[in-house]
This record gives structure tokens, C-alpha cells and sequence, in this order.
């Protein structure tokens, strides 16, 4: 077993970097924007992203979390898994362009789960992706708008993500 | 989790982990869609062989804001009172297919019973055993302690410190019973009140504090004073003369709710009896929790459910085997 690191703490930062301006661009700037992290890592993501986003934008951009677990459809093939919180941000969702965040893209179930859980919320303009890791080894017909790094992967690799606020360091590694 | 049978040996990990994911169902059902896709295609069957509407009926919605489908199954008309055997009912619904198992009982430990013969594999939750436990009544009314307690603040927290008094009819409350392994294991103390006749014999294996007086237990300034409903039906068996007697000796008058502290509550798990062991007063003060007590059930049960239900059966079974 072999572990390598595909990014470092300035990298991640860069990607990060990019990613706000990506979402100000595609957005024209920074109205009507929401940015929706799913737990854990992408909750901590978005935050950091929105802050990134507002400070070059110059506008303040809500951010929050939105978990998933009650919709995921792998519920009965795992242990129980215990839900978190989802915070959605006091101007709610309707009409805006939500931004989900998460830290690895992979088979795309996730994000199925969350568009049905938004569904549930309001009823957005639009909904982005925005995503630190792309791994490939989709299962679903979904893309992300905003990819930090492409990690080509074999499908029984592990892409780990850890973050300062969460895991203590920053760093993505890749096992095999 | 694979059963919820009782609070008596429910660890303070396990209890804690049903309250938050608690807070997460409350959540949800503050939105204006209230339905999870969470459950769909599993069956909960309510097998009540005591009658009871507010516990059943807090049990469907919360199956079906999980999208379960659910089967009512009431003793009153049914094959049980042609005298089948639990086991025959038992062996019926697993052949229907059903996922869980909600039961209420006359007996003490029908559901363990149920759970522990082999005649189900689905999950058993005890909705009342005779006089033995109400495990989810007891979550429900820590969650509400919880939640008036510490608001938005309150997950991951137990309730060390905090003083709980439960009044009335201890002798046959399957509430109280919950309540005080419950509470105790959340690290709250509680002390419990009522005529000698309803305080049962020997309390000696029981954590807690009895009192016979009720205004020296509320001269204590209690954080939740919890009131029982008198069962009516058991005042022919005279454990007290006469209900105004017990109205002025036990009863939560406007007196009694006048010298509580000021941010003490007052629950009630409901149906209340006004006027005999509550007083319409202190019923309908913005200190009473009841109608609290009756929503925050339905996201109590949410919980219990979904964890009952949610997970691989297959690596429950192990995990029960260990």
C-alpha cells in the first residue's frame, strides 16, 4: 500500500482561489448567490470559498450546509449512518444560484441525494458544483462547473481530503 | 441500534445519539415539505394491544414523514380477540413482510418477548409494556428538557445537573419508569412524588429521591416538574379517598405553579386530567410544555425509527450476535 500526496496546503488554497473567481465569473458577480457545503469537509469548503467569493466580489455571499443522508439511495447497503446538520441560510434558496460544495466528486450519488434535498427546500434558479477533487468513476449523468484538481484514479484507490478545521492538517492524499 | 426495548439499558452514547438525530428530524419538519424519501418500501406495522391515540398515531406520522408505508393493527376486532397467540400474530406479520415492529402491551416484557423469540427479524420498538417502560415518551420528554434548556445549542449535551421531579402515580407509571433510568444515565436526578400508596414498596434499586410532600419538593425549585396523569380507571382500588383530596394535596394548582422558579416547566405526557392532578392554569402557561411534548415526539420517534431501520440488517444481526 503506497501513499502519495496530490496536493499540498498551498495548492489547495490556489484551487480555492480559482474557484471563487470561476463562480464570479460564470455568476457575473456575486448577486443572488448561495453556497451549500456538504458535510463534513464540503461544509467547511464552502465556507471558506464564500468568504473568498465575497471578499472579491465585495459583497457578502451566504453560505451553509445541506446534509444529505436522509436522501442518499445506498441507506440499506451500509451501517446506519448518522445525519448532520443541514443550515440553510436565513435568505433561504428560492430563486437563487446555489453553489454545492463537496471535497471529492466521485460516482455522483451524492449529488443526486442533494439535488433532491434542495427539491425539498425551495426551488432554486439554478444549482452549480463546485467540487475540490474530480476522481472520475461516475455512475450518474452529473458534472461539476468548478473542479479544484483532475485525479485520474483507479476505482479501488482511496482520495483522501483533510482539512485544517476538521482533520488538524491540510492535505489530499491518494492510497492504493 | 436493533431493538429500542427499554431506557433501563440504553447507554448514554445510544440515548444521546437517538436526541440529536432528533434535532435533525425537528429540523425538517419545520420546512413546508415535511416527507423524507428516507424509509420507502420499508413497513411498520403498530401493534397495539392496548388502546391508545396519541402514542399510535405520533408512531404513523412519524413512519410516514419517513415515507414508510404503514400497517395499523389494533387488538379490538382482530384475530387477538379470538384469542391468537402473540405468536401466531407475531409469525403473521413476518410473513407480511414487515420491517418493524411497533408494539404497545398490557404485559410487562411483551416486547422483549417479541424481539428475543425468533418468531420476527424485524426491529421491535416498545411503545408501552405494562407497567414496566415507555422508552420513547422518556426521549421525547428529555429532549424537550434538553431543547428548552438549551435551544439551538442543544446537541451532543446531556442534562448533568439538572433536577427533575415527577408527580403522581408512580406505582403504575411506565413513564416515570423510563424517565428515571433515562434522565439519570443524561445525568439529571430525579425525584419522584406522590401518595405513599402510588410510591412502589421497595425503591431501594432506584436512583433517585422520594418525597411524599409535594411543596417541600417544589420549595426544592425543580428545573421540570412532570405531572402524571391519575388513571381513573384504578380509583376504585382506593389508593386515595377522593380526587379533590388529591387535587389539594398533589394537584399542580395556580398556588403550587406560583412558587415554582421562574424558569422551571411543566410537562405532562398527556391525556391530562384538568382540574385534578394539573390545574387549567398551569396546563396552559407559557411554562407548560405539553403541546411541545406532543411535537417533539413526533421527531423523537423519527429518530428511533430511522435508526431502527436505516442501516445494513445483515451487520445488525452480526453486531447482535456479538
Amino acid at each position: 500500500m503506497s501513499t502519495r500526496t496530490v496536493l499540498h496546503e498551498a495548492d489547495i488554497a490556489r484551487a480555492l482561489t480559482r474557484i471563487a473567481h470561476e463562480i464570479l465569473e460564470s455568476n457575473r458577480g456575486p448577486d443572488d448567490l448561495v453556497l451549500l457545503g456538504i458535510p463534513t469537509r464540503g461544509v467547511t469548503l464552502a465556507r471558506r470559498v464564500a468568504l473568498l467569493v465575497s471578499e472579491f466580489g465585495a459583497a457578502p455571499v451566504p453560505f451553509g450546509a445541506l446534509d444529505v443522508t436522509m436522501y442518499r439511495d445506498d441507506l440499506a447497503k451500509n451501517p446506519t449512518r448518522t445525519p448532520q446538520r443541514t443550515e440553510i441560510p436565513a435568505g433561504g434558496i428560492d430563486g437563487k444560484t446555489v453553489v454545492l460544495v463537496d471535497d471529492v466528486l466521485f460516482s455522483g450519488r451524492s449529488i443526486r441525494a442533494a439535488l433532491d434535498a434542495l427539491q425539498d427546500i425551495g426551488r432554486p434558479a439554478a444549482v452549480r458544483l463546485a467540487t475540490l477533487i474530480d476522481r472520475g468513476h461516475r455512475e450518474l449523468p452529473i458534472r461539476p462547473d468548478f473542479v479544484g484538481k483532475n485525479l485520474p484514479s483507479a476505482r479501488d484507490e482511496r482520495v483522501n481530503v483533510r482539512l485544517v478545521e476538521v482533520d488538524g492538517l491540510e492535505e489530499v492524499t491518494i492510497e492504493s | 441500534m436493533r431493538h429500542l426495548l427499554d431506557t433501563q439499558t440504553l447507554a448514554r452514547t445510544d440515548a444521546l445519539r437517538i436526541l440529536d438525530v432528533a434535532e435533525d428530524m425537528a429540523d425538517t419538519q419545520r420546512r413546508e415539505v415535511k416527507k423524507l424519501p428516507t424509509l420507502r418500501g420499508k413497513t411498520v406495522v403498530n401493534l397495539f394491544f392496548e388502546d391508545s391515540t396519541r402514542t399510535r398515531i405520533s408512531f404513523e406520522a412519524a413512519a410516514k414523514r419517513l415515507s414508510a408505508d404503514v400497517i395499523n393493527f389494533s387488538a379490538k376486532g382482530s384475530s387477538v380477540s379470538k384469542g391468537e397467540s402473540l405468536q401466531d400474530t407475531a409469525q403473521t406479520l413476518q410473513a407480511m413482510g414487515a420491517d418493524a415492529v411497533v408494539i404497545r402491551h398490557g404485559a410487562s416484557g411483551a416486547p422483549r418477548t417479541l424481539a428475543t423469540s425468533g418468531w420476527i427479524t424485524a426491529g421491535v420498538v416498545n411503545a408501552g409494556d405494562g407497567t414496566h417502560e415507555h422508552p420513547t415518551q422518556a426521549l421525547l420528554d428529555a429532549f424537550t428538557i434538553r431543547k428548552r434548556l438549551f435551544g439551538d445549542d442543544s446537541r451532543g449535551r446531556d442534562l448533568a445537573g439538572v433536577t427533575v421531579t415527577i408527580v403522581g402515580d408512580i406505582l403504575h407509571s411506565r413513564v416515570a419508569r423510563s424517565n428515571v433510568w433515562l434522565l439519570t444515565t443524561l445525568g439529571a436526578h430525579v425525584t419522584l412524588v406522590g401518595p405513599p400508596t402510588l410510591i412502589p414498596q421497595d425503591t431501594s434499586a432506584w436512583p433517585v429521591t422520594i418525597r411524599y410532600d409535594l411543596d417541600a419538593a417544589i420549595a426544592e425549585g425543580p428545573d421540570a416538574l412532570m405531572m402524571l396523569r391519575i388513571q381513573l380507571e384504578r380509583m376504585g382500588a382506593a389508593y386515595f379517598p377522593t380526587e379533590r383530596e388529591y387535587a389539594r394535596s398533589w394537584g399542580l394548582d395556580a398556588g403550587r405553579l406560583a412558587s415554582l422558579p421562574a424558569d422551571s416547566i411543566v410537562m405532562h405526557p398527556g391525556p391530562m386530567n384538568r382540574g385534578l392532578e394539573i390545574s387549567a392554569a398551569a396546563a396552559d402557561s407559557p411554562r407548560s410544555t405539553v403541546l411541545e411534548q406532543v411535537t417533539n415526539g413526533v421527531s423523537v420517534r423519527m429518530a428511533a425509527l430511522y435508526l431502527l431501520l436505516s442501516g445494513e440488517r445483515t451487520e445488525a444481526v452480526k453486531e447482535d450476535a456479538r
